[in-house]
């Protein structure tokens, strides 16, 4: 028995499974999850593959890379009353405290997480059809992105591996 | 290293990032505060085929050795 448990733990040290996170939305809260799922397979050895589609997309645009934000509406994880997050300025305000929060956990903002993601050997795929339907040029990406693909690739790099859908 | 006051992933980036300079048979002690270190490095060494060769409690604290067993190319 105790053979067999060492078996197994040899032959997981020893295959490179794969992850593939799918990425649909594009707010702080969605995007460092993924983020931290993928950097942390990586480092286990694991082929590791993010898709960005729909709000997504939004993560590995220049534009909007930097300035991720926590939404005040419509999180019933806000500790206030929803209806006060419609007040202008909300938004803005819980993105600074979620900010605030993540750097005493000393964790490393969205673009870092990106290039750490990147040296770690993260592969990064943008949705074609998202790119087409909101508009967003190839050079609106940022330069960590490997390619532009469709759902057929997508499915095929998590074959046989674990999918996760954020 | 001292990943103290540093919250998942970074003890497992920061131990990975040692990992990749270092060489065969290297000990890498690493200090955490974060409860999940403990777990997640244990995780980390199984997976990647390293030993965990210790970890100690200390004050407030906690002292992990792993040893680099495996490099990957």
């Amino acid at each position: 028995m105790a053979q067999m448990s060492q078996m197994r733990t040899e032959e997981k040290g020893e295959q490179t499974s794969r992850l593939l996170i799918i990425l649909s939305k594009g707010t702080m809260d969605m995007v460092y999850p993924a983020l931290m799922i993928a950097t942390t397979g990586a480092t286990m050895g694991k082929e590791v593959h993010m898709f960005f589609t729909f709000w997504g997309l939004d993560a590995v645009n220049k534009k909007k890379v930097n300035s991720m934000k926590v939404a005040a509406v419509g999180n019933p994880g806000m500790p206030m009353p929803n209806i006060l997050g419609m007040i202008p300025g909300m938004t803005a305000m819980a993105t600074r405290m979620m900010e605030g929060k993540m750097a005493k956990a000393k964790v490393p903002s969205i673009p870092e997480m990106f290039r750490m993601a990147k040296d770690l050997g993260v592969k990064l795929h943008a949705c074609s059809t998202t790119m087409e339907v909101m508009g967003t040029p190839k050079d609106d990406l940022i330069r960590e992105v490997d390619d532009v693909v469709g759902a057929a690739t997508m499915l095929s790099l998590g074959e046989g591996g674990q999918i996760i859908f954020i | 290293m001292d990943c103290r006051g540093s919250f998942c992933p970074g003890p497992i980036t920061e131990l990975f990032k040692a990992y990749r300079s270092a060489q065969l048979g290297d000990v890498i002690e690493l200090w955490a505060t974060d409860p999940a270190a403990k777990a997640d490095i244990a995780a980390w060494a199984q997976k990647s085929g390293n030993e965990l060769q210790n970890v100690s409690e200390e004050q407030g604290y906690v002292r992990i050795l792993v040893k680099v067993t495996k490099k990957r190319s």
